[in-house]
């Protein structure tokens, strides 16, 4: 920013306090802001310009001081005067608004993943700690959050207007936004996108605490399990350990350190295995063969809420090795005792 | 100074200088005024139904490259000789309409009611093609909704001779994609249905007319633009025909 | 004509003046003649009837909106009723009022005298026409009776297509039938201007009132089908679960915003190109001078129409397009801004060296400048990708469109029907009174949206039943703004109606404007023209009125 920080710190302050202005409570606050005074500043000047020309020739030119009007055909130098400025401002503003946008919708790698599951008519926060929330977020001052977040139904959209940052919730696939928070206290979570009967009252709370207090915050709202852990007890319960054994053998192919990695499937396609990825692999694995391996895959379609998914694959993320994988397995066949050792399983 | 001329022409004098004809409506001032703006009139109309279509269309085309397999699986239940037919059936009514404006402009009114005939026969004829085809679709349970069954997609019947499968098996998951298929296929055969439907109605109306006269001395009109709609119509199904029969079509 | 008073009203002398006994009106007598006739003129009325009923019929519903907004708490009606209400109002209004506000009024009437034709090229159609869009607001009626529809005027799926129970197809039925009003409107339209004009009358000699309607009239032709299958979609995944719009089954609800948005956009054009089409005309009247740039202004609507085509995308920026389609929609949004401003300047500069009168119809024209500005310029926020992320579904965007749409659309209706009222009806409405009126809207709606675009800063959500205490002040401001807003609208109604007993005869040509409607009788003979004109005069021409109005040619009244 061109402006003196200080200034703009009053300025800010000035009109938050005002109540016609939103608290700035992320790092990419200012920036949506700077913008916005900018594009009130091409208003201000258009609408004062417009209503100069107009009351001016009003008053110069109205009927009892100038009774006779003169043909003026028109001008092409005036015309190419205001399609030029204005085209060039508008060009200015797409730049700066595009910019703007890739910024918002890119999170930094080193972001930390908070799930956010949208459903009529409440919001759930799944922190990877296990902790869950219901229309309420916590996170830490300081340090990149990435929301992935999906609805169970219809659309939502998650809003956070003190960071500037909003995305719509989709039924059917992960969107994602993140942001930094700078200052600690409470900012208002909307829903906005209508979504029927409650749609107003789809809100909560973001509470913004210092990295101390937040660790504090995670100790004590743990439920015990962490996501990945309510995750593993899905992918035995679910029988998934049957065919992702990790064997050589297995008909299915080992999801040990699979997420982040390029994935070759059947129809030759090389794909990036990430959150969307391993959601809509459950759900219809027909489309995501891994090359060698038989479309034998059953859907999970309807039978896996969101938060099961995401704990499915907030544990694949997390999975390095098979042995858990193949512990659960034995464990889950009543007759047989778990191996002594790690190592292969008997068909 | 003077921009409004003094017309002097009167009714009668304006039946003089040309053949005027009973259906000349007078706020055109000539008949081929009033021809020319019909015409267009109608090619705008056929506008808006390809944008109507269009939605269709491109909601298909989407569909079709997301759930290929399934797709390809879903169109090879189509029956081929029964579409052929169908094509057949309705080029050839298009023809008759093509001959039907002919007889019209060269005054041949029995020719005129002859091919007027034909043509919706041959219509009916399509329609009620149409309708054996969605009876087979019924008792397949391919109509979707509650009723919809994807076993033939799990579990292809096998050929007798080799024991394949005469089809690629498809996983459940994607054998579900098939009803996105038929929905699309109901929904744009069904609405050029309805227009053929529209359209057999609007031949039952002329027909009578022609056999009147009505449009066999030099008022044309309703013949050339109805023959633009079911032009139309023909087109929209040389286009549903491939792209929903054809493609992907692999030996049986 | 009087050279030092402030008006260019010039009426005939009342004592002996009287309302032409020949017109469209007394041609012929009973209801049944006006319900079957062929009359443009005749069609046009009867959609000002239509129209103006749903018009308060919205305003009632915006009314109990503002009313419940009052108070942060949801303490006047029950959410669903809200969100019924909030439904209906966009409905009512998007579709059964601002689409065909000017064409099927103004534009009915007026295009074919403009361009010197005894009737639009499908008198029937036109009928046809004005039924259809009864027998959809009918249904849209129905669906309000039988318990109202609470999908947004927006109809988003899944919502609308799997989790509401309410009147949904009726609704969607109604907007659907209406929607083919609006074609065949458009449709007459386009090949009577290409095929009727008189001899004499090219393009560029016709009112650029035609010329905004002509670009309306594509856009309605071409977009107004996609809205027609998007919605038989919608009707059909409710009723037989075909699965296009349901993720469950494999379908994609982002489809259905491709495809609704696809006509949804175009159609904000077609709301307010015919507007501009008739600031134009009212500009020029009463700066007693030629459209500057009329060929730039000509242009610029055919350019509006067009590109609006390609901007779609921008109402789902937020939504899951990938970056690069939010890349080129937003360019393009913001090449679509250009003609409009060129517009603005040309009306401006209209007006230089000019002689300038103040009557009402002015005055609206000079309220839709300033708010069109405004309202357009908000629209490049919008626009504008990383601002878009902020202001999208909150209450800027609500005042954005109110700005573009009330600010502008309405108050060009409200010109045109001032400035044609004494062509349409011959009589003239009460000066003051109406002065009085435009001021009042004009306070009115600035106090109501122009707080909401500070509430859309700030966060608050659109559609919403209840809010935040700290929005209260503004909401309160945006409610008092309303009730002002409603006088505004409420006085015309009862002037107009009042003129037409009491109002001043007005004779041919009260404006002293350019424009073949202006040189036949007030009102129109049912054929509108005793002869065919033969035009030469380019439009706008001032010296040709001063020529004519020296030799003085009388029609048969």
């Amino acid at each position: 920013m061109h402006i003196s920080p200080v200034l703009w710190q009053f300025l800010v302050k000035w009109l938050t306090n005002s109540a016609l202005f939103p608290r700035e409570a992320s790092t990419i606050a200012p920036w949506a802001d700077a913008l916005y005074f900018f594009l009130l500043l091409i208003t201000i000047v258009g609408v004062t310009l417009v209503s100069t020309l107009i009351f001016g020739f009003s008053i110069r030119y109205r009927k009892e001081k100038h009774p006779v009007a003169e043909h003026i055909e028109g001008s092409t130098l005036l015309e190419a005067t205001w399609t030029i400025i204005p085209l060039a401002l508008f060009l200015i503003v797409f730049v700066w608004g595009a910019l703007l946008y890739f910024r918002i919708y890119n999170p930094p790698t080193n972001a930390m993943n908070v799930y956010i599951v949208g459903k009529q008519w409440m919001w759930k926060a799944e922190h990877p700690g296990g902790q869950h929330e219901i229309n309420a977020l916590h996170v830490p001052t300081g340090r990149p959050i990435q929301l992935t977040m999906i609805s169970q139904d219809v659309f939502h959209s998650f809003s956070l207007p003190d960071f500037r940052v909003k995305r719509e919730v989709i039924p059917g696939r992960y969107s994602t936004v993140w942001f930094e928070a700078t200052t600690p206290g409470t900012y208002h979570i909307f829903c906005t996108q209508y979504c029927g009967t409650n749609h107003a009252a789809m809100i909560g709370e973001v509470t913004v605490l210092t990295p101390e207090d937040y660790k504090k915050w995670t100790q004590t709202s743990t439920s015990g399990m962490s996501l990945a852990q309510s995750g593993e007890r899905l992918f035995a319960s679910m029988g998934c350990n049957a065919c992702h054994s990790g064997n050589a053998a297995a008909r299915g192919p080992s999801l040990a350190g699979v997420y982040g990695s390029k994935l070759q499937l059947t129809n030759g396609q090389q794909v990036l295995v990430n959150d969307a990825y391993l959601r809509d692999a459950i759900l219809n694995p027909s489309q995501h063969l891994t090359a060698g391996y038989a479309p034998i895959m059953p859907t999970y379609q309807g039978q896996i809420s969101e938060e099961g998914l995401i704990d499915l694959v907030e544990y694949i993320k997390t999975l390095q090795t098979n042995y858990r994988v193949q512990q659960t397995l034995t464990t889950s066949e009543s007759n047989q005792a778990a191996p002594v050792a790690p190592g292969v399983v008997k068909p | 100074m003077d921009n409004v001329t003094v017309a002097t022409e009167t009714h009668a004098a304006h039946e003089e200088h040309h053949v005027s004809l009973p259906q000349h409506r007078h706020h055109f001032e000539t008949p081929e005024q009033q021809r020319e703006a019909g015409t267009f009139g109608m090619w705008l109309f056929l506008l808006t139904e390809i944008m109507f279509f269009g939605g269709l269309f491109f909601a298909y085309l989407l569909y079709r490259n997301w759930y290929n397999p399934a797709f390809v699986a879903a169109s090879n239940q189509l029956n081929i000789p029964l579409g052929t037919t169908n094509t057949a059936v309705l080029i050839t009514s298009g023809f008759f309409m093509a001959l039907a404006v002919w007889a019209a402009e060269v005054r041949k009114k029995t020719f005129l009611v002859a091919t007027l005939l034909l043509a919706t026969i041959f219509g009916l004829v399509f329609l009620g093609v149409k309708y054996f085809e969605y009876k087979e679709k019924w008792e397949k349970h391919h109509i979707p909704g509650a009723s919809f069954d994807i076993s033939e997609f799990v579990n292809p019947p096998r050929d007798a001779k080799t024991g394949k499968p005469v089809e690629e098996p498809l996983s459940p998951d994607m054998a579900q994609k098939t009803q996105v298929f038929f929905s699309l296929y109901f929904a744009m055969t069904g609405m050029h249905a309805l227009h053929m439907i529209i359209g057999v109605g609007l031949l039952l109306w002329l027909i009578p007319r022609a056999q009147r006269g009505d449009f066999t001395a030099g008022y044309v009109a309703p013949i050339e633009n109805f023959a633009l709609y079911w032009h139309f119509v023909d087109i929209v199904w040389i286009f549903l025909f491939p792209l929903l029969y054809l493609i992907n079509r692999h030996p049986v | 004509m009087s050279t030092t008073s402030s008006t260019i009203l010039n009426l005939p002398d009342q004592k002996t003046a009287t309302i032409p006994k020949m017109n469209y009106i007394t041609k012929e007598d009973g209801l049944w003649s006006w319900l079957t006739t062929g009359d443009h003129k005749r069609i046009a009325m009867l959609y000002l009837i239509s129209i103006t009923f749903f018009f308060f019929i919205g305003g009632i519903f915006a009314g109990l909106i503002r009313l419940e907004l009052l108070t942060p708490q949801a303490d006047l009606v029950a959410s669903d009723t809200y969100n019924k209400l909030f439904s209906m109002h966009g409905i009512v209004m998007v579709f059964l009022f601002l689409v065909p506000s000017v064409p099927a009024t103004i534009g009915n009437f007026l295009i074919p005298i403009m361009i010197g034709a005894k009737d639009l090229a499908f008198p029937k159609i036109n009928l046809l026409s004005w039924y259809l869009y009864v027998f959809g607001a009918i249904f849209i009626l129905a669906a309000m009776i039988w318990g109202g529809v609470d999908t947004g005027w927006t109809f988003t799926t899944p919502l609308s297509t799997h989790y509401l129970n309410t009147n949904v197809v009726p609704a969607a039925l109604g907007v659907f039938i209406a929607g083919f009003s609006s074609i065949f409107t458009g449709l007459n339209f386009i090949v009577t201007i290409h095929r009727m004009r008189a001899p004499g009358m090219t393009w560029f000699k016709m009112p650029l009132f035609v010329w905004s309607n002509y670009a309306a009239s594509i856009l309605m032709v071409l977009g107004t089908p996609v809205l027609a299958i998007t919605l038989t979609l919608v009707a059909l995944e409710r009723t037989i679960h075909i699965g296009v719009f349901d993720p469950t089954l494999g379908g994609d609800p982002l489809l259905f915003q491709h495809l609704f948005w696809f006509y949804s956009h175009p159609a904000v054009y077609i709301m307010i190109l015919p507007g501009m089409g008739v600031i134009s005309e009212v500009m020029s009247t009463f700066s007693r001078k030629r459209v500057f740039g009329y060929t730039a202004v000509a242009f610029s609507s055919v350019a509006i129409a067009v590109f609006g085509f390609f901007v779609w995308a921008h109402h789902m920026f937020i939504m899951g397009v990938s970056n690069y389609s939010a890349l080129v929609f937003s360019l393009l949004t913001m090449l679509v801004a250009v003609p409009s401003a060129i517009k603005v300047f040309n009306w401006a500069f209209t007006m230089q060296k000019g002689s300038i009168t103040f009557e009402t119809p002015m005055l609206y024209s000079f309220a839709f400048i300033g708010l069109f500005t405004i309202g357009g310029l908000t629209g490049v926020f919008l626009g504008s990708l990383g601002m878009d992320i902020h202001l999208t579904e909150t209450y800027f965007i609500v005042a954005h469109f109110h700005y573009v749409m009330v600010g502008g659309m309405l108050m060009a209706f409200m010109a045109g029907i001032h400035f044609w009222w004494p062509k349409l009806v011959g009589r003239m409405y009460p000066e003051s009174l109406s002065k009085l009126a435009a001021v009042t809207s004009f306070i009115g709606f600035n106090l109501t949206f122009m707080p909401q675009f500070i509430l859309g800063y700030l966060g608050m959500p659109r559609r919403y039943h209840s809010y935040p205490a700290e929005y209260q002040v503004l909401n309160v401001l945006s409610t008092a703004g309303a009730t002002v807003l409603g006088v505004g609208f409420v006085l015309p109604l009862i002037y107009f109606a009042w003129s037409l007993k009491y109002g001043e005869i007005a004779g041919n040509n009260p404006w002293q404007a350019t424009g073949l409607e202006w040189q036949i009788q007030s009102p129109p003979l049912t054929e509108n023209f005793t002869e065919t004109p033969i035009v030469t005069q380019e439009a706008y021409d001032y010296e040709w009125l001063a020529n004519k109005t020296q030799h003085e040619v009388t029609t048969v009244g």
